[in-house]
């Protein structure tokens, strides 16, 4: 009796390369697959209860970043804004609007109106809108052109690299802090530069990179 | 078969299955963030608190009105260019952007009544609202809302001024 049949070259071909495709699956997988814009949902606008635009809002109006978002300055969360917000104006404009229908339908039925998170972090993450606010870095900074965009949708991956980048070498990211909730502000030739800002602010990037200034 | 085959499938399936579940790598804890509903709730919760519920932060009675200084006007101009300025117009003549777009005109801040009217009231409108205005309590904090009235009357007092109001040092700035 032969050790090697008619059929060994056959499966041992086989069994090579299906090593080898199954570690190349295996290294995308791991590597590829969760940085793609599928997974982390980055140019992504999922679909809301209200097509609401901030190109019109923002940009259109001049309506500031902080008429609706409230709690900004001061809080960890920016603040969705209250129906109460969205019917301030549109209790006198735009009142027989269809798509404001579920704005309507949440006040007679005190109901607050159900958004779909755009940018979402995991419980592990503690992240603070207002110390970002008042140390001058801008609402574009993370949140991309969001005063240019019709549906909201999300700028930045948020990934940890993402995060540690900006916390490693902030002053590019810096602007004044008159100019935070100017969703097109420019750097200009006059703009204090980064470090100028840095020392402004007092930002100390000894321990900005610390596993505790975001994980508690 | 060999007997041991099934079980050895079934342990693997089961393996990978809680691999699968720990990907969430404890991304969802048990406990409540904003706008986060709790768990097992109805999708209707109520939003209106339980009778006799107050905000932490809510002050007991109305604040005093504190001396008006640069630093409150300052304040005051930027919270009125924030949450009044889109009807009432930057400089409160009442024409500003949502106006223009079909909302019913505010009064001018300029005109004889608003002139003669007690500080109280504009704090008062902006707490309560005041016909087509909405409550902005919960948007402009106590404190802000005195900023504004101060910036309010600061408008109002610019409107009328002379050059001979200005300080002699800034006159060239107007020229």
């Amino acid at each position: 009796m032969a050790i090697f049949g008619p059929r060994a070259n056959l499966f041992m071909n086989a069994a090579l390369l299906g090593a080898t495709g199954g570690g190349i699956v295996l290294l995308l997988a791991v590597w590829v697959v969760p940085v793609i814009g599928y997974n982390t949902q980055e140019r992504f606008a999922p679909q809301q209860p209200i097509p609401f635009s901030h190109k019109h809002h923002v940009s259109g109006l001049g309506i500031d970043c902080r008429y609706c978002h409230t709690e900004v300055e001061k809080s960890a969360d920016a603040g969705m804004p209250s129906t109460a917000i969205c019917m301030t104006c549109h209790s006198q404009i735009w009142t027989n609007a269809a798509m404001l229908a579920p704005d309507r339908r949440s006040l007679a039925d005190n109901t607050p109106i159900r958004w779909t998170r755009v940018y979402t972090l995991p419980d592990y993450v503690f992240f603070d809108h207002s110390i970002h606010i008042a140390k001058g870095v801008g609402c574009t900074e993370c949140h991309g052109p969001i005063g240019d965009m019709a549906l909201t949708w999300k700028a930045r991956t948020l990934s940890m690299s993402w995060c540690l980048s900006c916390h490693r070498d902030p002053a590019p990211h810096l602007r004044p802090r008159d100019q935070v909730f100017n969703p097109h502000w420019q750097r200009a030739s006059a703009t204090p530069s980064g470090a100028a800002l840095m020392a402004a602010y007092r930002i100390n990037t000894e321990n900005l990179s610390d596993c505790g200034i975001c994980h508690r | 078969m060999k007997p041991w085959r099934g079980t050895a499938i079934a342990g693997l399936a089961g393996a990978a299955a809680l691999g699968l579940a720990a990907c969430d790598n404890m991304a969802n804890q048990p406990k409540l963030n904003p706008y986060e509903l709790p768990y097992g709730a109805q999708t209707n919760w109520p939003v209106t608190p339980p009778p006799h519920v107050v905000a932490r932060d809510e002050p007991e009675h109305p604040p005093p009105a504190p001396p008006v200084t640069m630093a409150l006007l300052e304040r005051g101009r930027q919270r009125f260019d924030i949450y009044c300025s889109p009807c009432h117009g930057r400089f409160g003549d009442g024409n500003g952007m949502i106006v223009q777009r079909g909302f019913p005109r505010p009064p001018s801040y300029y005109s004889d009544a608003l002139r003669n009217a007690p500080s109280q009231h504009f704090y008062d409108v902006i707490t309560h609202g005041y016909g087509v205005m909405y409550s902005y309590a919960g948007r402009v904090e106590p404190a802000d809302r005195w900023a504004i009235v101060a910036y309010i009357r600061a408008l109002q007092a610019s409107a009328g001024a002379t050059v001979a109001d200005v300080p002699p040092n800034q006159r060239s700035a107007l020229q």
